[in-house]
């Protein structure tokens, strides 16, 4: 699929009203009513979220503000207190986190999950679905997977290719750097072919010279008809390749708009500077807002891992 | 001193009945722990499963010898199921607290007084063997090299390391597989496994069953071995789960080899520094004042302790890990 044919998908719908919770054209994922509390600090309040299918969708918000709390909640890694949330239709809400992977909701996650005593190349053909070879039966049985094998393992070559990590194939993971991991996961979690990923800060490590190519990646995806949500400090990424910006703080969400609209909302610009800041939100080039703060903390998380 | 004697004993007790159920019960270790991560620290437990299983039918009911192999692996398999059920949903310590509580709890059990008609109560099982060694094709002594065994003994040893055989063919069929890299991803990162779409607990449920199983054939082995079950400490409690541990360790966890090399290096040199301070003894050159005869018994477990510690110093792979694997923090 060409980049300009799905430009002109996008211009040919309606735009979304730019209300938290707005109604959307064709929503793969809806959320209703969802909660999650830890002790008394509620870390997710969100009334009425969609999403758009085939859409580039930036999920913003100052650190605390209780994005990766929402990606574990609806990708049955944490359990909501209250709330019901429908993948195409389908309620997902009491799911495992193994089946909504395998209903086509994959996410990777902030600290990365290299899996590190795998090859790079394995923790690749982990990701592809439907191995006849990963039934305990099946799996004595060499003969009956081996083709199955040779054809994931062409597609993964591919993908590092793509993802300039061919030269790494064969090294352990754990030997990776931590830009390298967040390439991996991503790459991994593209073998599953999944219909909507979920990027929890993708590009959070990432050589800078290694980010260009890397938006090329997910913008590509959209082009192949995936639904992307991402959560991401650089605003410079975020207007780069978000088609929507959906803005959460303190666990709701405050706003919703293209990046421009996000840019002049001024809730947004209160939640992210609080009063101790008194720059102004812009973006554009030579201003990347806030990547600083949250850059930094990110990187410190990252060490941890 | 007789230098060839000791070290004919070490060689010796290297392939002897004992160290084929450890290499088995290493194996199934292997699983539960190189390749997925459990902590099973109730091994004995699963070989206690097997040895019963083994000896129950032919004691308590007279049936022969063949329904007990199909007993004790049913046995290890609702072992696992009942352990792994309530743990393997939480997090991995609570898996080794119930399974070193719930081996201790068979061991009791089964020597409850009032089970006296079907186990044996504490003075165990004898005589359910005839059955198995009515098979043996062997008589009189055989000599293997400078080794002699007795018909008894070379046919438990070759059931024995057969089944070790069979059972790295299996391992190594399971392992290279592509179910073999769902395994290791859970042990490496279960969240990322689950977020790929594989079902961590069922891999974690089927690891500590195939696991368990192996136990229980070391169960068998040991059971024919010395003809009979004991619900002692030394037989099938505790110690015979850590040696076990040892033993793996010493070999490379992970390593499809590791578990049979490394039980018969630790049988062999646990013979070998038995002899050697025997002999260091009757040769008076380590005075009784200092070790008695009775103390060599548990010396040569400190000695094999800080040799196993020594290893871990200096290659924490064990003898056939990878290196680079340790190259990183997991
Ligand atoms: N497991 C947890 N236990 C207690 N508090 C948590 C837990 N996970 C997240 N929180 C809290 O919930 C809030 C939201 O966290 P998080 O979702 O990680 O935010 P973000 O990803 O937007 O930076 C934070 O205040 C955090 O401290
Ligand atoms: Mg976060």
């Amino acid at each position: 699929m060409s980049d300009g044919g799905s430009q002109a998908a996008v211009s040919s719908d309606e735009k979304p009203a730019s209300t938290p919770g707005s109604a959307k054209p064709d929503a793969i994922l809806l959320v209703d009513g969802i909660r999650r509390s830890f002790g008394g600090l509620v870390a997710v309040d969100v009334d009425h979220l969609e999403f758009q299918r085939n859409r580039i969708t930036a999920l913003i918000g100052p650190n605390g503000a209780g994005k990766t709390t929402f990606f574990n909640l609806i990708t049955g890694f944490d359990t909501p207190d209250a709330g019901t949330w429908t993948y195409d239709g389908r309620d997902m809400g009491s799911l495992p986190a193994h089946e909504v992977a395998l209903n086509g909701m994959v996410r990777t996650f902030q600290l990365t999950k290299a899996l590190s005593r795998l090859t790079v190349m394995e923790n690749m053909k982990l990701g592809a679905q439907q191995q006849r070879g990963e039934n305990l039966f099946r799996s004595f049985n060499h003969r009956g997977w081996k083709r199955q094998e040779a054809e994931i393992e062409a597609r993964a070559d591919a993908l590092l290719e793509r993802f300039k990590m061919d030269h790494m194939r064969d090294e352990f993971a754990g030997t990776l750097s931590g830009g390298q991991r967040k390439l991996l996961e991503m790459a991994r979690a593209l073998m599953t072919e999944p219909a909507i990923i979920m990027l929890d800060e993708p590009m959070a490590g990432v050589n800078p010279a290694l980010t260009q190519s890397l938006l090329g990646h997910v913008k590509e995806l959209r082009d192949e008809g995936r639904t992307v949500i991402f959560v991401e400090h650089d605003m410079d990424v975020v207007r780069d390749i978000s088609d929507w910006v959906v803005v959460m703080a303190e666990g709701r969400i405050i706003a919703e708009g293209t990046h421009e609209e996000i840019g002049a909302n001024t809730q947004v610009i209160d939640a992210y500077l609080g009063r101790h800041h008194d720059s102004t939100l812009t973006i554009d080039d030579d201003n990347p807002f806030l990547d600083q703060p949250d850059g930094s903390s990110s990187e410190s998380a990252e060490s941890q891992d | 001193m007789d230098w060839a004697t000791i070290f004919e004993n070490g060689l010796k007790a290297g392939i002897r009945p004992e160290a084929a159920y450890f290499a088995l019960a290493a194996i199934g270790l292997n699983i539960h722990f190189g390749y997925t991560g459990l902590l099973n620290f109730g091994q004995a437990g699963f070989m206690a499963m097997g040895a019963y299983g083994l000896a129950i039918p032919v004691f308590a009911y007279g049936w022969p010898w063949w329904i007990g192999v199909f007993f004790g692996l049913l046995a290890a398999v609702l072992f696992a199921v009942l352990l792994g059920v309530p743990t393997l949903r939480l997090r991995a310590d609570y898996l080794a607290i119930v399974t070193i509580a719930a081996a201790e709890i068979i061991r009791f059990i089964f020597r409850a007084t009032d089970l006296r008609e079907i186990t044996g109560g504490s003075n165990g099982i004898n005589g359910f063997s005839s059955g198995f060694f009515d098979l043996n094709p062997f008589s009189g002594t055989i000599n293997i090299g400078p080794f002699d065994f007795t018909a008894r003994e070379m046919w438990v040893m070759i059931v024995g390391w057969g089944l070790v055989l069979i059972g790295i063919g299996l391992t190594y069929l399971m392992i290279e597989s592509p179910w073999g890299r769902v395994l290791k991803a859970v042990r490496e990162d279960e969240d990322a496994a689950r977020a790929l779409g594989k079902n961590a607990y069922s891999m974690k449920m089927q690891s500590l069953i195939i696991g368990g199983l192996f136990g229980a054939l070391a169960g068998m082995i040991l059971a024919l071995s010395q003809g009979s079950v004991q619900p002692s400490p030394t037989d099938l409690g505790p110690p015979k789960t850590f040696f076990a541990y040892a033993a793996l360790i010493l070999g490379g966890t992970g390593r499809l080899w590791g578990p049979v090399i490394g039980s018969i290096m630790f049988i062999a040199l646990l013979a070998f520094t038995d002899n050697l301070l025997r002999q260091a003894q009757a040769a008076d050159y380590i005075p009784e004042e200092i070790i008695t005869g009775t103390e060599v018994g548990v010396i040569r477990f400190v000695l094999l302790g800080v040799g196993l510690m020594i290893l871990m110093l200096y290659r924490p792979q064990g003898l056939f890990g990878d290196k680079r694997e340790m190259a990183f923090d997991v």
